[in-house]
This record gives C-alpha cells, sequence and structure tokens, in this order.
C-alpha cells in the first residue's frame, strides 16, 4: 500500500479514542452511568484532537521526512496553526451557546441541524481530500507520460471511499436541512408530492452509484462534483415526501447516516477512531429508527417513500362520527376523581410540551402523593418528535425517571389503576390500533388506557384529531370524562382544586 | 493498515454498537442521538488534517471550515448531552451511601 507509515502509538491513541466513545454509549445503559459515559466520550474526542494536531503540525512544505523534529519544528507555519485554533474556538463558541440556550421542546430541530453540519463537514473533507490527496497519503505521484508534469494519482480504492462519503455527507445535509425546516416550522409538516418522485429518486441514486464506480477510472474533477451534486439533491428530494408524524423516523435515519459519512471518511483516512465511531453512529441510528418505526408499525420502506399524514385523508374519517355522545368534566370533579384514586397513571403526549404543561403537571402529581395517590408515569415510543423526547421534557420538569415507565412495562397495570391521565396524546391511546383492520394506524402497540376505571382525556376541543388523522373511540366510553381546555390551563385548575 | 485490516475493524465495530445501542434505556434515547452527533465529529480528524496540509489553498480553507463546523457539533453535542442529563433525577430518598 502507498500510505504514510503509520507511527503505531499514533494508531494506538486512535484505538483508545474510539474505545471511548464505545464507552460514552455503553455508559447510557441507566441514567446512574450516564453523566460518566458523556465525559468518556470528551475525553475520546479530546484523545483524537490532540493526536491529529501533534502529528499534523502545519508545515510550510508537504514534505515528509520521517520523525526528524527538529526539522520539522523548522518549518512549522505558525500563521496556520493560529488559523486552526481560531476555527476550533470559534466553533466551540457557537457550541456551547446554542446548547445552554436550546429549550428542551426544540431538541428536535437542534439535532436535525447539527445532523446536517456532521453531513457538510463531511462532504468539505472529501473534497478537501480530492484536491489535496498527497496530504491525505492516498495518492501517488505519477509523472504524466505525454506532457511530462507530475500528477497526484488518487489509488482506486480511495476513491470508492472518498466517492461514498461525499455522497452520504452531501445526503445526510440536504436531508437534514429539510427535516430541520419542517421540525422548525419554517416548512410545512405536510408531505410534498412530486410525480413519479420514485422514478426520479431511483434514477437519481442508480447514477450516483454508477458515478461513483466511474470515479475509480476517472478521477477528472467533474466527476467528483457531479458526485456531490446529485447527492445533495437526493437528500433534499428523499425527505420532502415525508410528513411530519414520521419525523422521529427521519431523525433516527439521519442520525445513522451521518455515522456512515464518518466511517467513510475513516476509511479514506485510515482512521480507527473514525471507523468504530461511524459503525456506532451509524447503528445507535439504525436501531432507532427500526425502534420507531416498529412503534408506528409502518415498514422503514413506507416511511421513506413518504406521503403518510396527508390532508384529505383525514378529513373524510373523522367527519363520519362527530355526532356520538360524550361526557365532559369539570377541574373540580378530576381532582376529586384523582384524589380517591389508589393510583394514577398519567400518559403524556407531545401536545403537553406544547402547551409547557410539564411543571404543573408534576406540581399536580406531588399533591397527589400527599394525597396518598401513587403515581405513575407511561411513555408511548413515539410521544414527542423523537426517541425518548418526552422523557427528557419530564425529566427537566424533575419528574423522577424510576416513576417514568414505557409502553411495554406499564400496559399491564392500566386494568388495576383507578384513574388514567392522558395529556396532548392520542393516537397512542387509540383503540382502534387493536381491533380496527381498516384504521390507518391498525397494529400499532397502543396504551391501554380504556382499561383504567376512569380515563381523564385533556383536549382543546372535541374537532380536532390527532397526528394520524383518525378518530379516537376512547373519548365515548362510558369511562371517560373529557377535560376540554388548554392542557396547561386545565392542569393549574386541577392543582388548585386538590389544595 | 490495509483494506481488510480496516475492513475488520469496521465489521467489528458495528456488532459492538448494535449491543451497545440496544441495552441504552429508551429513556435515554434523545440524549442518546445528542451524543452520537458530537462523537461523529470524530471527522473533525479529517478536517484538521486539511487545514494543516500546504499545497492545495482551496483545500486547506475547506478543511477550515470543516473544523469550525466540526466543532460546533462537538461542543455543542457534548454539552446538550450533559445538559440533558443532569436533569435526570431518581426521587428523592434518605441518601443512601454507596460503598
Amino acid at each position: 500500500m502507498e500510505h504514510v507509515a503509520v507511527n503505531p502509538w499514533v494508531a494506538l491513541a486512535y484505538l483508545i479514542a474510539g474505545v471511548c466513545f464505545i464507552l460514552a454509549l455503553r455508559g447510557l445503559s441507566s441514567p446512574t452511568t450516564s453523566q460518566r459515559g458523556n465525559r468518556f466520550g470528551m475525553i475520546g474526542m479530546g484523545i483524537a484532537v490532540v493526536t491529529t494536531l501533534v502529528t499534523h503540525v502545519p508545515v510550510t512544505t508537504t514534505l515528509i521526512e520521517g520523525y526528524d523534529y527538529a526539522a520539522l519544528i523548522a518549518r512549522i507555519d505558525y500563521v496556520a496553526a493560529l488559523e486552526i485554533v481560531a476555527a476550533i474556538a470559534i466553533g466551540a463558541v457557537i457550541g456551547i451557546t446554542t446548547a445552554r440556550r436550546i429549550a428542551m421542546t426544540a431538541m428536535p430541530q437542534l439535532v436535525a441541524a447539527f445532523h446536517s453540519l456532521v453531513g457538510l463537514a463531511a462532504v468539505l473533507v472529501a473534497a478537501a481530500a480530492f484536491l489535496n490527496p498527497i496530504a491525505f497519503g492516498i495518492a501517488r505521484i505519477l509523472v504524466d507520460p505525454l506532457s511530462g508534469t507530475p500528477l497526484a494519482y488518487i489509488l482506486p480504492v480511495s476513491r470508492i471511499e472518498m466517492g461514498l462519503g461525499v455522497a452520504i455527507g452531501a445526503i445526510t445535509f440536504s436531508g437534514s436541512v429539510i427535516a430541520f425546516l419542517k421540525l422548525n416550522g419554517n416548512m410545512g409538516g405536510a408531505p410534498i408530492m412530486l410525480p413519479a418522485r420514485h422514478v426520479i429518486n431511483l434514477s437519481v441514486l442508480a447514477a450516483i452509484l454508477a458515478l461513483v464506480a466511474y470515479f475509480t477510472v476517472d478521477q477528472s474533477p467533474w466527476v467528483f462534483w457531479t458526485i456531490t451534486i446529485l447527492s445533495f439533491a437526493i437528500g433534499f428530494l428523499l425527505i420532502i415526501p415525508i410528513g411530519g408524524a414520521d419525523m422521529p423516523v427521519v431523525v433516527s435515519m439521519l442520525n445513522s447516516y451521518s455515522g456512515w459519512a464518518a466511517a467513510a471518511m475513516g476509511f479514506t483516512l485510515h482512521n480507527s477512531a473514525m471507523i468504530i465511531t461511524g459503525a456506532l453512529v451509524g447503528s445507535s441510528g439504525a436501531i432507532l429508527s427500526y425502534i420507531m418505526c416498529r412503534a408506528m408499525n409502518r415498514s422503514f420502506i413506507s416511511v421513506i417513500a413518504g406521503g403518510f399524514g396527508s390532508a384529505p385523508e383525514a378529513g373524510a374519517g373523522g367527519a363520519a362520527k362527530v355526532d356520538r355522545p360524550w361526557k365532559r368534566g369539570s377541574a373540580e370533579d378530576a381532582a376529586f376523581l384523582m384524589s380517591q384514586a389508589e393510583q394514577v397513571i398519567i400518559v403524556p403526549g407531545y401536545g403537553m410540551a406544547v402547551a409547557q404543561a410539564q411543571h404543573v403537571l408534576r406540581e399536580m402529581a406531588d399533591k397527589l402523593k400527599e394525597h396518598g395517590v401513587r403515581v405513575k408515569y407511561a411513555i408511548h415510543p413515539v410521544a414527542g418528535r423523537m426517541p425518548g423526547h418526552m422523557n427528557v421534557l419530564l425529566a427537566e420538569a424533575n419528574v423522577p425517571y424510576d416513576e417514568v415507565f414505557e409502553l411495554e412495562d406499564i400496559n399491564s397495570e392500566f386494568a388495576q389503576t383507578d384513574v388514567a391521565f392522558v395529556i396532548g396524546a392520542n393516537d397512542v391511546t387509540n383503540p382502534a390500533a387493536k381491533t380496527d383492520k381498516t384504521s390507518p394506524i391498525y397494529g400499532m402497540p397502543v396504551l391501554d388506557v380504556e382499561k383504567a376505571k376512569t380515563v381523564l382525556f385533556v383536549k382543546r376541543s372535541m374537532g380536532g384529531v390527532g397526528y394520524a388523522g383518525v378518530d379516537n373511540d376512547v373519548f365515548y366510553m362510558d369511562n371517560t370524562m373529557m377535560l376540554l381546555a388548554d392542557a396547561k390551563k386545565m392542569v393549574e385548575e386541577i392543582v388548585k382544586s386538590l389544595d | 493498515m490495509d483494506f481488510i485490516a480496516i475492513l475488520s475493524i469496521f465489521v467489528l465495530a458495528c456488532f459492538v454498537g448494535y449491543y451497545v445501542v440496544w441495552s441504552v434505556t429508551p429513556a435515554l434515547h434523545t440524549p442518546l442521538m445528542a451524543v452520537t452527533n458530537a462523537i461523529s465529529s470524530v471527522i473533525i480528524v479529517g478536517a484538521l488534517i486539511a487545514s494543516a496540509a500546504a499545497g492545495s489553498t482551496w483545500g486547506k480553507w475547506l478543511g477550515l471550515l470543516a473544523v469550525v463546523l466540526a466543532s460546533v457539533n462537538i461542543f455543542g453535542g457534548f454539552a446538550v448531552t450533559s445538559r440533558m442529563l443532569a436533569m435526570y433525577k431518581k426521587k428523592e430518598r434518605p441518601a443512601v451511601a454507596k460503598h
């Protein structure tokens, strides 16, 4: 191989960084070890960055003369070194300020924005490697037999890695930008359907793969840049037809892509830290996408194909059943019922977070505990806008994590529960998912709230339907009491009545 | 390292990733995404190499821009993860001394 000889200590340092990243994810197996895990991540990153800075000191010439440090120091380019430190510092200031200010409800947007940065950075690194392959140790100098000029001949394996790296990076970037705009509300959540989009998408993907293959025999700039541009386009085309309800899957999928992009660049640079990280992040995103799809009973392919949650179907399903009788309750009724209960299970959904009701909800739970009521929270995997989002929002409101349960751990308890308090959730409680084969959400695992003695359902009005656009039979059951109001106001009133 | 050696690391790391990620508690899936985001910015290694290399002005500036982007992600990702993790608390009980 033509690669620059690697100092074994350097390779070892990158390997240690990779192991630190594994430990970082391992720490997340429990909240008690998670902070330590995060510190492992920081240490790993520190090792990787310092190792690179030390072994790639900016120098005024490209010649590599082994490890003659005296000669190296004489050639250090201090201006370039300063520029690098400044670039890191600028990034640090922007990153830390954003991380401190961001509201927890806006986490999905932030994560999408961060994914887009990884994608763009991968594109830039691949482009830099293409422009200066000698510096990356992926090229051999050949002399053109006709003109006699020296030419950097990029190794074919590296061309494939580079081509794939830039393609995945570009898809991650443009896809994440669209996901960000949809989650942040700058762009409607409704899917945008182009005619013949499957044909367009598949041909663009085929063209990208064909060009990556062609790149191995022709390293002309046009091949590289066409791959880049087509990949930006396909990222955009893939995400615009996907509706708002499927965004948790999209965010997880882009998480996975950002990992594969890092892995592809790791292959180019023969860097074990990047390869290990890429594999970890790639599998993490893939597993989260799988968990989200399973929680919605959708296949990954149908999510990617897009179009779910389009407006017309929604109107038809809801209108047919408008005139069924239902019971309305007041805050006092709710307070009385819950204070008499032995156990209350709170089922929060994204609507709770939108109304910013999580803090007052925790106050309500505290009051109930004073009355001797056992309070638990039941979280559906797709509650919120990204995996685990609801857990973070409850944690922010100081809800102890050992009172918060996942669907499969708590579902059997509803039958022995006096009150199920549903707030800001809808589809995830809909029994039609279990019984009605024609329902769009049929087969989706749901929380069995209807089995509780009483269901208290906080909802803004009877008109609105959930994300999936289907009516919920729970509203019309004898043991259900609808609490129609803004979630936050309703809970505040309940808290007052509990005094 | 030859291609097969790196490929071996990659394939084994995929298996490690698979088992480690399944053991992450669902309650921490959002911090998981934030921290994977931060660590995937290890791509900064490539950006640093590009920006330190002489020989291509364009390559150097693209590298520097990539350093800024990756560093936003690294610092932002770890900071936001640690902010989230700090919020996860257990029920307040009389403190039990560990070890």
